[in-house]
Formats: structure tokens, C-alpha cells, sequence
């Protein structure tokens, strides 16, 4: 490692480092940003779901989104999976169905950053992350 | 230094702003009490760890009360020394000294000259509370041939400490171990035989209490005198007489020489001799010695050492066997004046009185207690018998005319005996620092030059600075000299010459402040170091009233020469009243490693 | 650094480490390799999460699930099901005291909810080890700016405006403790940590040290050019081996991203730090003392002035922080001074980190804001009093503390509230004490404590404390008196007032305080030799139940002095002036027939 030589030498480090550690900045205030969650269990991963949770992170990072992502147990919805629960500060949260890749980028272009809602959101009748 | 306006128990005073409230209340008639507190100003030797917390004061606008040794005068202070918040704290502190200290007073070495005793006394201690239950912390007790140490009656007041380790910078005492724990000891709680220490006892010259003593011996010398088989003669050192009056109410610097004579001669000695005899002795032979490494250095010898250092100090001597075993060719190889004076006491004198050595006790007054240990040294031996049977401290000497019912203050003035109790001014100043080089440049110069002296006075060698220097012109030959006193201005002085950085012709060094007058074995200062400086004066006020006042004049060390010795430095000189030196450090390191 | 979907943080503390978390690290890192998950997923040792009580503890990021007493062999199972599938592991969860329940994340934990983690904010969160998570989180960034944007009088400015004060105890004010050391002019100055953590139970540093090495090291040389200091000097207890490997691991690193050493990051501003070893005594948490120590000299204090700022190590302007306060500086100078001035009440601003321990549910290490209240403390982060006792004092300041109680439970926690009560926040011990605790005895043990550490050099403390504990014993023995009870004030009084340093003049403060607030409970031990909490086991006495006693003769066989007699078959009896009062008989009994009281 070359020396730091100055305090903007420092900064493009703190760049080039923060990458590996947003994932814990963001899980540190996780109120603050959009929690995603994706099913992960034995019927979402039968469906895809890792795939979608890679597309969201993927996404996340590379544009900046401030969003989270975690993974989830079964929601109940095992016809309907790989589902994907977002909950966005102070909002309700949102479940939606069916979600591939596409749905993936779509979920988070259109409804988190411009609050467009698009198909496949299921029904609320479940507990929220908050309640629990 | 400005001045700074305090008031100190509603009297406003305006002091000197370096002035501790201890001093500035001192100004004023006000004694605040102390006990770990020393200053010994004339000899710039301080002791002030704040630790015993006696002479606590209250300071307005201050949470807690303030150690008055340690707390500088400030503007506007206003300071109590005596309300009842101080008073019930000051007592409340000496009540928890007393309950972890024996009180045995009564039967203690220290009693009636103890500073402990002295507070209790002062602030009318009549009962210790909480008491009961109280756990009185004990040591194991350490009797080295010279100091006795009993640390139960240890206050951790540190002088000894401070003394020891940065004056004397010998390093054999300090504190080890924590808290109640906590006691005065060598490094790995050895004892003192086995550790650094000198035995030049200033510990016990400063010990407010009965904790560090000399090892008494006045039981053997009153067992010596009642003895009829053996003929028993005292020696006695320049520095006591200028001493012992203070144990006997005379003001310090009293000079009590004839009555001292007198009380010895009353003790039952057969013969009371000086120490002063030994020491215009000594000086025939150390400035010969001197005379000699100078001429040969003058003359190109390279393997000739100079600087010549005196030898008469035997902490001194025990010092540089510890710390310069690389230097032991560079003190003069004459004996202190104790041991020539036994030496030649029981060859020269026993043979005048057709008596063997052994029936013939040697008996010394010294104002050091480090003596105690040099005339118990193998090389004073001859076939196990010691050249000196015993010394004693100017203290123990006190001591022992108090028990015989002398009245020493009546005594009328008496003369020491012949022949070894002849002397001359130069053998008396060997009891002050600067002192022995005067009396060895007085001879030495007379030699050097074959010129009578004009100026016998050498004031340029006088004083209580720890390190002094001076330049003495032999007829044109210039004689670079050093003085030290106290062990640490030896140890920089020595280390200046092993690094190069002084070049002299003669040192001289002695261990205790001030010289022999301010020797561990004399009546105590109780930190008054004006008592030392009025010995120092005394001194050389002797030295003026003397009819002969260099060494060589004294007519009884001529015909010492003439009848039994030959010449200075000859064969039977050297026999006699030279030695040798050794590596304590590899001696003390063999013993330890037998155990 | 490449990008993981989750983090696997495992604490790395000396306190879960003991439970083998550095196996689970292992574990975790095979298990991931089996199951192809090492692209995915990340283990990350990491410092202190604070809540020692359950550990190991491992924490899964994003969804901060909060494992606790995980052992190696757990980690399979949470691989599998939670890594892989996501389905937490429910049976490893925190278990909420209160509601029985079980919770998902560290963010619904009572424990966390009301911290505020500033000095601990890499606690738990970064690798310790690794010098890129903590520039990443901002790391050096203070120093950078400090350095390249700011004066050493605006820097200082900066701290003083802040209102930190010293959290080593002392809570002198960090700012002007600076400026001073600034003013003297020297050839040489130094900047001291005091890493000689001592109170008993209190582990902040410690923490801090282990889990954040880095923001110690930062701040110290912060400090270094404001007051003009080149060299560092971090004071450890040798104790700390952990602490003191990761401190060099940390310098090392610093070291070679030029952070440590000469002209720093082009400044022309040169900065190094050295270690030196403490031996664990208490007192040399005290600055003239730990000073001493560090030259080599025997550890005690020596009365002040002159200040360390004056005349320090090796008679140079040296200035002494904790470690805590340490911990604070670099986000102070990041977000500003009125940010952190924010934080807490008029006098005491921040936060501070408090070692909560005794009969509480939640023991660990927490950070709150200044002002909050012991009853928050205690009843939410603590979770209440262990087994639904009842609350009778808490002990802050640790020995040198005093005992608090119900009526101060609202009172918000600052440096001057503390002291008012007869406490004080020293370096953040909090033992918390329930109805069966004696305060009596409380008061012995931190005596005790003292006693032990007393350096011994002023006879207040040396001696003193001796007595005030030989005092408490005979209390506790049932030999004291009511005298005794005012003797035991006064002399306490004295000591506070005479004692040299902080440690002889706090030593007395438990006991003022339990005689302050429970003279009732001194007053029964010497009146009517009894020990209401019946913890003093002199002042027990037992005696036999007739209706119950079976006359089975266990008691008496059991019994060391043949205090108990009676017929086989029959009831027996104690006699109670041959009672040791030692427990024997009333262990022995099956028919509970022994009555303690």
C-alpha cells in the first residue's frame, strides 16, 4: 500500500473502501432507507429468488440507491414467490409477486425512486417488519 | 520572585511568591507541625514528598486542606492553620501514624530525640482511637555491622529514600511493596550487607524515628573497661569534639574538646588519644603518595594515575569499591586515620608498652557510623584481632557519659596523652570537607617547593558547595584540585574524570554533608542544617588556634619516622598504614550466588 | 474490497474470545466454503458489541439479527438456515426478559434502543485489524482535516466549544486541558493515553482499544499537533494482551499508510506513538503516578502542582487522556463541535460509556447520552433487576464511587448530578444492587479494593483506608458500636480531605454514601447485630425449626464444633454460643428445619 499523502489521497481511498462497507452503513440505520426483503425460503430459492436478490443488490450499488436488502423466510405466499417485500421510511409496506429480474429492476427504477406503483403487489395482510 | 499578600490565621503578610505557607507561616511566629518534610538548606538537600499529610492547612476556596510544605503562596490567599477543621484532621493523621507504630517508646533507641514523639507530645495525643482491632504493620528487622533497621517504626516519611538515592545516589533504600504493605527496603528485599549500601548512615541522620540506628556497641566497651587483663585506650575524631556539647545543651559549634578528654578519662580509658595524630599521620603518606604520582606525571610517566583520590572516608571507600571497580588504582592507598591509628597502636604503642595486641583494646569515637564497619573489614585484622576493637558514634558516646553519671557541663578541661594523642591544625580541619586536601596541599606544597608556606589558609578550598574546584600554585606548578561531598557530587565528579571531562592532581572526597561534622554517627539536626554549618566554623576556629598547623610539624609523627617507621611510603609504612582495594560488585554477586 | 450480500460479524473481545468466538470465526469461514457461499457472504472479527452478558455474540448484516451465546457448533445450522434460506435461527435469538419473546434484530433490542455509540462506534461494527474498514467509516479523515484545514488553536477551539470533558473520571474539561499543554514551550512534548484501566468491572477501555484501535490513535495524534507534542505514549496494563496486540497491529498499519511518522499525509506535521506497560496497580491511573511509572519510577503520585502540562514525562509538558475521551475526538472534529455539544446536558456533553454489571438482566458495556437517567439505565437498557428483585442502590464510579438510590433513580446522569449525590461518574463502573445486598458489606468491598491499591505514600490513604476497613469488619462481625458509626464518618472526612491524590481522596466516598443513605442498616448491624440482607455471615443465626426437625442427626454430624445436640428422633437444638455460623447444618437438612436469620 503506497503512502497516504495528503488528505485527498485519503479521500479517494475512503471512495475506493466504502463500497465493501456499505452494507453495514446501511444496516446500521436501517429506518432511514428502503428495506427490501426477499423471500429466501425453499420455495423462493426454488423460484428464483437468489437471482432477484442479486439483480436488487447489483442495482443498489451501482446506482446508489439507499436501499437495503435482506432476505426473509417464507411469507406465506409460496404460489406467488420469488416475493419481494418493500417497505420505504414511514410508508406501509408494499409485497410483490412473481418478481424475476426484470420485476426486480423495475420495483426498484419505478416504485422506489419514483413511486410508481406496478403490477403483482399482493394484498396487505401480514405483519410488518415494525411489528415484529 | 515578586511578593504576594496572603493572610495566614488572620494576619496579613506579604511574602516572597516562591515561599511555601509552611515558610511564609514560619515568617510570622507560626510553627505549622511537620514530619516528612526536610530541608536542609545550607547543604541544598530537600525532602518533600507531601506524603505524611501533618502539616495540612485549609486554603479558602480549596475543597480539600493543602500540605503547607508543598503548596506555594499565592495572591490573596487566605490560609488557617488552626481551626478545628485542620485541627481535627492533623490530629485524626498522627493518631493513624501512632496506631500503625509500636509504642514502646519507653524502652526505644529513639526515645527523647524522636520527631514522632515530638508531634505526640506537641499536639497532646491521649488516646489513639479505633485502635482495638488495628493491625500494626511488621518487617522483619535487618542489623547490618554499622545500621540497624527496624521498619515497624517506619513513618515512610522517604528522607531516607531521598538520601540515599538522590543524594548519596547509592540506591540502597527505597519504598517496595503497596499500601499498608508498604516498607523502606534494598531492592528484592535483601539485607543492607548484601545491597549497595555504603554504611555511611545518613538514613539514620535523617530517620525521624526509631527506625534506622546505629548498631550500638557501648555494652562491649563497658564489658573492655571493667576488663583488668586489658588495657583499654580511646581514639577520638576531629569532628566530635565540635559536636558532642550539643547532646550536653551547649550551643552547636561549641568547641568541648578538653572536657571530652576529661569525660573519656573518667569512662576509665587508660589512655585518650586522637584521632588527629592518625590524621597528620596519614597526611605524610598520602601527600608523599601524591608528591610522588605528580612528579612522575610531570616527568612523562604515562602509567602513573592521576588524579590521586583521599581514602580517609570509609563510605567513601566502600562507595567506589561498588560503583568504580574499573577506578580502584586511583584512590590513594593510605589508610583512614581510624585504621593507622590502630595499626600503629597495637604494634608501635603495645611494643612501647610491652603488652601483646590482643591485651590491648582499641577503642574509637567517631563521628561516622560507616567506621563501625571499616574497623570490622579483614584487612584491619592480624590474626583475627581487629586494629580497632570498636568505634562508637560521638551519639553512643553521649550516651555512655549520661549512664556513667558524668556531669559533663562541670568537667574541667583536661589534655590528650602522649605520645599519640599529639596534633596539629591540619589533622583537625580533616572533620570538614575541603579539609583533608588543605591539610595535604600544607604539607605536600612545603615538600613540593622546600619553601615555607606563606598562607596557611587555603579558602579557596572551603565551603558547603557540593563540588568545588580550585586551582593551588606549587611555586609555578599549577595543582588542579576537586572537593566533594555527599556520594552523589562524588559519583559526577568521578564520572566527569572517567569520560574526560576534568583533569585534576588530587580529590578529595567525603560521603557525608558537610564532611565528618555532618557524619551519620553525630548528635542529630533534626533537619537544622545550621547545626552543620556551626560544627564547619568550629573546625576550622581549632584548626586557627593551633599552635602547629601542617602535618609534617607535628614533632611525635617525626619521631614515629625516626624510631619505628623509616621513611614515608618505605616498607614498613606501607605494611603498616596502606591497603588495598576490591570489587564489591563481583563480592556481593559471589555471595549471593552461594546462597 | 469486493462487495458481500451479508456480513458474518463475530465479536472478537477478550470477553466472547474466552468463549471461543475465534473457533466460530473458523467455522463459519469452512462452512461458508461448503456450501459456495464465500463470494456471498463475509466473516468479519470484529471488536466489542458491548453486550458481554450473552456472548459469543454474532451479528448478521443487513438484517442485524442478533445471535447470542453462539457456540462453534451452531454455525452450521446458521449457515443453512440463515445464510442460505434465510430463515433465522430462532432458538440463538436474544430472549427479551420481559415479554419472554424472542427478537429478530439488534434495533428492537431494549439493550440497544436507548444507546447512543460514539466512542463505540466501530465497537462491533469493524474489523479491529484492518485499517481499510476504518478509514472507509471516515478513519483519519479527522486528522486529515485537522492538518491540512486547521490551526492547532482553531482545532483546540474546536474540542473546547465541544464541552468533552475528561472521561477518565477527573472530567476535566479535554479542550482547556489542551490549551494549557499548547502554552508551555518546550523542545519535546507528549501526548499519554491512559489505557491503565483499574476500576473493577469497567472494561470500556479496554473495548475501545480492542475494537477501535485506530480512532485512539487518530485522536492522540490530533492532540500531538495541537499542542505541539511529536511523540505519543499509550500507557497499557499489561493485562490487555489483546488490546495490546491489536494497538500494534493498528500502529503498524498507520504507520504504513503514513499515518503515523513523518511529515503525515504532507503536512510537514511528524507524529509517533509508543507503548508502555503497566503493571496493573490502580493508581497509576492517576496521571503523576502512571507518569512516574512510565519513567521507570515507582507508580505513585506526587502532589500537584506542578501539572503534567507543566513539567510531565520526563519532566517535559506532557498531556494525559483516557482512552474514552481519546475515542470521542475524531468525530467531534468531524461533525463538528455544536453537534456534540448537542449531546447531553449544560455541564456534561456527549455521551458516555457505562460497565453495567451486579444483579441487572442486561450486563454489558453501553454508551448514552449525558443526562439520562439511572432509571432508564437500569429498567430499559438493563432490563430490569434480576429475578425480579428489588432494586436497593446502584454503585457508580466504582471504588471510588458511592452508593445511589431509589430517590436519585430520575436524576440525570452528569458529572455534577453524580458528585451532588455523594458519587461520582469516574470511569463508569455501574453495579447495580438489589435487597439482598448489605450495603455494609458493599462499603467493605470496595474498601477492600483500596486497601489493596493503596500506593501507600500519604498516610491518610495508607493507613486510613486500613482502618475504615478493619472498622467495616468489625461492624459486619457484630462487634461494632455506635460509636464506631461516628468515628467511621469522621475518619472518612479526614481522608477525603487530607489524602494526596484522587484515589485516597475518593477511597472513603463508599462509605459515606452507604452511611449517608442506609445508616438505618449500619445502625441494626451494631445495635441489634443483625444483618438485615443476611449476607453477614457472623451476624447469622441459625436455629432449628421443632415442628419440622425430623431428629435425622445429619445436622449434627455435619456440624465442625458439636453445636448440636438432641435425641435421635427428636427434635434438636444449636446451641448458639458454639455456633461458627457456618452453614453446615442448614445444607445438610432435607426437611428445611433450619431457619437462618
Amino acid at each position: 500500500m503506497n503512502k497516504i499523502k495528503s488528505l485527498d489521497d485519503l479521500r479517494r481511498i475512503k471512495q475506493d473502501l466504502a463500497g465493501g462497507m456499505n452494507i453495514r452503513e446501511k444496516s446500521n440505520s436501517p429506518e432511514s432507507l428502503v428495506q427490501i426483503r426477499v423471500a429466501m425460503a425453499t420455495c423462493g430459492i426454488a423460484s428464483g429468488a437468489r437471482n432477484v436478490m442479486n439483480t436488487l443488490i447489483e442495482k443498489i450499488e451501482k446506482d446508489k440507491i439507499p436501499a437495503i436488502v435482506t432476505q426473509g423466510g417464507c411469507m406465506g405466499y409460496c404460489y406467488a414467490e420469488p416475493t419481494v417485500e418493500v417497505k420505504k421510511p414511514g410508508e406501509d409496506p408494499v409485497v410483490f409477486s412473481f418478481v424475476n429480474e426484470k420485476v426486480a429492476i423495475d420495483i426498484l427504477e419505478k416504485y422506489v425512486l419514483k413511486g410508481e406503483l406496478i403490477d403483482g403487489i399482493l394484498p396487505v395482510n401480514y405483519r410488518t417488519i415494525e411489528q415484529k | 520572585m515578586g511578593k504576594v499578600k496572603i493572610t495566614i490565621d488572620n494576619t496579613p503578610v506579604e511574602v516572597e511568591s516562591n515561599l511555601t505557607v509552611y515558610q511564609a507561616a514560619k515568617q510570622i511566629g507560626i510553627n505549622i507541625p511537620v514530619l516528612c518534610y526536610m530541608n536542609l538548606e545550607h547543604l541544598n538537600i530537600e525532602n518533600r514528598p507531601g506524603g505524611c499529610r501533618i502539616c495540612v492547612v485549609e486554603i479558602e476556596g480549596r475543597k480539600n486542606l493543602a500540605p503547607s510544605c508543598s503548596t506555594l503562596c499565592a495572591e490573596g490567599m487566605v490560609v488557617h492553620t488552626n481551626n478545628r477543621r485542620v485541627l481535627n484532621a492533623r490530629k485524626t493523621v498522627l493518631e493513624l501514624l501512632l496506631s500503625d507504630h509500636p509504642k514502646d517508646c519507653l524502652i526505644c533507641p529513639k526515645s527523647g530525640q524522636c520527631d514522632l514523639q515530638d508531634l505526640a507530645v506537641k499536639m497532646g495525643i491521649r488516646e489513639i482511637h479505633a485502635v482495638e482491632n488495628a493491625e500494626v504493620s511488621t518487617y522483619r528487622k535487618d542489623i547490618s555491622p554499622a545500621l540497624s533497621r527496624n521498619m515497624d517504626k517506619c513513618v515512610l516519611c522517604r528522607r531516607c529514600e531521598t538520601i540515599c538515592n538522590t543524594v548519596q545516589t547509592v540506591g540502597a533504600l527505597s519504598v517496595v511493596n503497596r499500601g499498608f504493605m508498604s516498607v523502606v527496603a534494598p531492592a528484592f528485599e535483601e539485607d543492607l550487607i548484601d545491597s549497595p549500601c555504603t554504611f555511611c548512615g545518613q538514613c539514620v541522620a535523617v530517620c525521624p524515628t526509631g527506625a534506622l540506628t546505629e548498631v550500638n556497641h557501648t555494652p562491649k566497651i563497658i564489658r573492655a573497661l571493667s576488663d583488668p587483663t586489658k588495657t583499654v585506650i580511646v581514639q577520638t575524631a576531629p569532628a566530635v569534639r565540635a559536636a558532642l556539647g550539643e547532646e550536653f545543651g551547649y550551643p552547636a559549634g561549641t568547641l568541648v574538646t578538653g572536657k571530652l578528654v576529661a569525660a573519656l578519662r573518667k569512662l576509665g580509658f587508660a589512655k585518650v588519644f586522637d584521632t588527629d595524630f592518625a590524621a597528620d599521620l596519614t597526611i605524610i603518606e598520602e601527600g608523599n603518595e601524591l608528591l610522588n604520582r605528580l612528579t612522575k606525571h610531570l616527568n612523562g610517566d604515562t602509567n602513573v594515575k592521576l588524579p590521586i583520590l583521599t581514602s580517609c572516608c570509609p563510605a567513601w571507600v566502600n562507595f567506589f569499591e561498588f560503583y568504580f571497580p574499573d577506578m580502584l588504582d586511583v584512590p590513594s592507598t593510605a589508610r583512614s586515620p581510624q585504621q593507622m591509628f590502630g595499626s600503629i597502636a597495637k604494634t608501635y604503642y603495645a611494643e612501647m608498652l610491652g603488652i601483646k595486641r590482643e591485651d590491648l583494646i582499641v577503642v574509637s569515637v567517631m563521628p561516622c557510623l560507616a567506621k563501625k564497619y571499616e574497623c570490622q573489614r579483614d584487612e584491619f585484622q592480624v590474626d583475627g584481632n581487629p586494629d580497632v576493637d570498636f568505634s562508637i558514634s560521638t551519639r553512643e558516646l553521649a550516651a555512655l557519659i549520661k549512664t556513667s553519671n558524668i556531669d559533663f557541663n562541670v568537667l574541667e578541661d583536661e589534655d590528650f596523652d602522649h605520645p599519640l594523642g599529639e596534633s596539629t591544625g591540619a589533622a583537625v580541619i580533616f572533620g570538614a570537607t575541603g579539609g583533608v586536601i588543605e591539610a595535604a596541599v600544607r604539607t605536600a606544597y612545603e615538600l613540593y617547593t622546600g619553601m615555607k608556606l606563606q598562607r596557611i589558609d587555603f579558602h579557596e578550598l572551603r565551603g558547603l558547595e557540593g563540588i568545588r574546584m580550585a586551582t593551588v600554585n606549587f611555586n609555578g606548578t599549577q595543582i588542579n584540585i576537586g572537593i566533594a561531598h555527599q556520594l552523589g557530587n562524588a559519583r559526577k565528579l568521578l564520572e566527569g574524570i572517567r569520560n574526560g571531562m576534568y583533569h585534576f592532581h588530587a580529590i578529595e572526597i567525603m560521603a557525608c554533608p558537610g564532611g565528618c561534622i555532618g557524619g551519620a554517627g553525630q548528635p542529630l539536626h533534626h533537619g537544622d542544617s545550621s547545626v552543620i554549618k556551626a560544627r564547619f566554623d568550629a573546625i576550622y576556629r581549632e584548626d586557627a588556634s593551633k599552635p602547629l598547623r601542617k602535618s609534617h610539624e607535628n614533632p611525635y609523627i617525626v619521631k614515629l619516622y625516626e624510631e619505628y617507621l623509616g621513611n614515608p611510603l618505605g616498607e614498613k609504612a606501607h605494611h603498616l598504614l596502606h591497603t588495598h582495594y576490591f570489587d564489591k560488585k563481583k563480592i556481593k554477586a559471589a555471595r549471593k550466588n552461594k546462597n | 474490497m469486493s462487495n458481500y450480500k451479508m456480513h458474518i460479524l463475530v465479536c472478537g473481545g477478550t470477553g466472547c474470545r474466552a468463549s471461543q468466538s475465534h473457533e466460530i470465526v473458523e467455522v463459519f469461514k469452512a462452512e461458508l466454503k461448503a456450501h459456495n457461499l464465500e463470494n456471498d457472504a463475509q466473516v468479519v472479527t470484529t471488536g466489542c458489541f458491548g453486550f458481554c452478558e450473552k456472548g459469543p455474540i454474532v451479528k448478521i448484516i443487513p438484517d442485524n439479527t442478533f445471535y447470542t451465546q453462539v457456540t462453534p457448533s451452531d454455525c452450521t445450522e446458521i449457515v443453512l438456515e440463515h445464510i442460505l434460506k434465510g430463515r433465522k435461527v430462532n432458538r440463538l435469538l436474544y430472549e427479551d426478559p420481559k415479554t419472554q419473546s424472542h427478537v429478530e434484530d439488534s434495533k428492537h433490542m431494549d439493550f440497544y434502543k436507548k444507546q447512543l455509540r460514539i466512542a463505540l462506534r466501530n465497537c462491533g461494527f469493524i474489523d479491529p485489524e484492518n485499517i481499510h474498514e476504518y478509514i472507509a467509516r471516515d478513519g483519519y479523515a479527522a486528522l486529515g482535516k485537522v492538518l491540512s484545514e486547521m490551526t492547532a488553536s482553531s482545532a483546540i477551539d474546536e474540542i473546547k466549544k465541544s464541552g468533552l470533558r475528561g472521561r477518565g473520571g477527573g472530567g476535566f474539561p479535554t479542550g482547556l486541558k489542551w490549551e494549557i499543554a499548547s502554552k508551555f514551550k518546550s523542545d519535546q512534548k507528549y501526548v499519554v493515553c491512559n489505557a491503565d484501566e483499574g476500576d473493577p468491572g469497567a472494561f470500556m477501555d479496554r473495548s475501545i482499544l480492542e475494537g477501535d484501535p485506530h480512532s485512539v490513535i487518530e485522536a492522540m495524534a490530533i492532540c500531538g499537533y495541537c499542542i505541539g507534542a511529536t511523540k505519543g505514549l499509550v500507557y497499557i496494563r499489561a493485562e490487555y494482551p489483546l488490546a495490546i496486540t491489536r494497538l500494534k497491529i493498528a500502529i503498524e498499519q498507520a504507520r504504513n499508510f503514513g499515518l503515523l511518522g513523518n511529515d503525515i499525509m504532507g503536512s510537514g506535521f511528524s507524529f509517533d506513538i509508543e507503548l508502555r506497560y503497566g503493571a496493573g496497580a490502580f493508581v497509576c491511573g492517576e496521571e503523576t503516578a502512571l507518569i512516574h511509572s512510565m519513567e521507570g519510577k515507582r507508580g505513585e503520585p506526587t502532589v500537584k502542582p506542578p501539572y503534567p502540562a507543566e513539567k510531565g514525562y520526563l519532566g517535559k509538558p506532557t498531556n494525559v487522556n483516557n482512552v474514552e475521551t481519546f475515542a470521542s475526538i475524531p468525530v467531534i472534529i468531524l461533525k463538528g463541535s455544536e453537534w456534540f455539544a448537542s449531546i447531553g446536558t449544560e455541564r456534561s456533553k456527549g455521551t458516555k460509556v457505562f460497565a453495567l454489571a451486579g444483579k441487572i438482566n442486561n450486563v454489558g458495556l453501553i454508551e448514552v447520552p449525558m443526562g439520562i437517567t439511572l432509571r432508564e439505565i437500569i429498567y430499559e437498557i438493563g432490563g430490569g433487576i434480576k429475578d425480579g428483585k428489588k432494586f436497593k442502590a446502584v454503585q457508580t464510579g466504582g471504588p471510588s464511587g458511592g452508593c445511589l438510590t431509589e430517590k436519585h433513580l430520575d436524576t440525570p446522569i452528569d458529572y455534577d448530578n453524580l458528585t451532588a449525590a455523594g458519587s461520582m461518574m469516574g470511569s463508569g463502573g455501574m453495579i447495580v444492587m438489589d435487597e439482598d445486598d448489605c450495603m455494609v458489606s458493599v462499603a467493605k468491598f470496595y474498601l477492600d479494593f483500596s486497601v489493596e491499591e493503596s500506593c501507600g505514600k500519604c498516610s491518610p490513604c495508607r493507613i486510613g483506608n486500613k482502618r475504615l476497613h478493619e472498622m467495616l469488619e468489625k461492624i459486619t462481625s457484630g462487634k461494632g458500636t455506635v460509636e464506631d458509626l461516628d468515628y467511621l464518618q469522621n475518619l472518612s472526612k479526614v481522608i477525603k480531605d487530607t489524602a494526596l491524590c484522587g484515589l485516597g481522596q475518593t477511597s472513603p466516598n463508599p462509605v459515606l454514601s452507604t452511611l449517608e443513605h442506609f445508616y438505618e442498616e449500619y445502625l441494626i448491624h451494631v445495635k441489634e447485630r443483625r444483618c438485615p440482607a443476611g449476607r453477614c455471615k457472623e451476624l447469622r443465626l441459625y436455629s432449628i425449626n421443632p415442628d419440622l426437625c425430623t431428629g435425622c442427626t445429619a445436622c449434627t454430624k455435619a456440624c465442625p464444633v458439636g453445636a448440636i445436640e438432641g435425641e435421635k428422633r427428636q427434635p434438636h437444638i444449636i446451641h448458639e454460643e458454639k455456633c461458627i455460623r457456618c452453614g453446615a447444618c442448614y445444607a445438610k437438612c432435607k426437611f428445611t428445619a433450619i431457619n437462618v436469620q
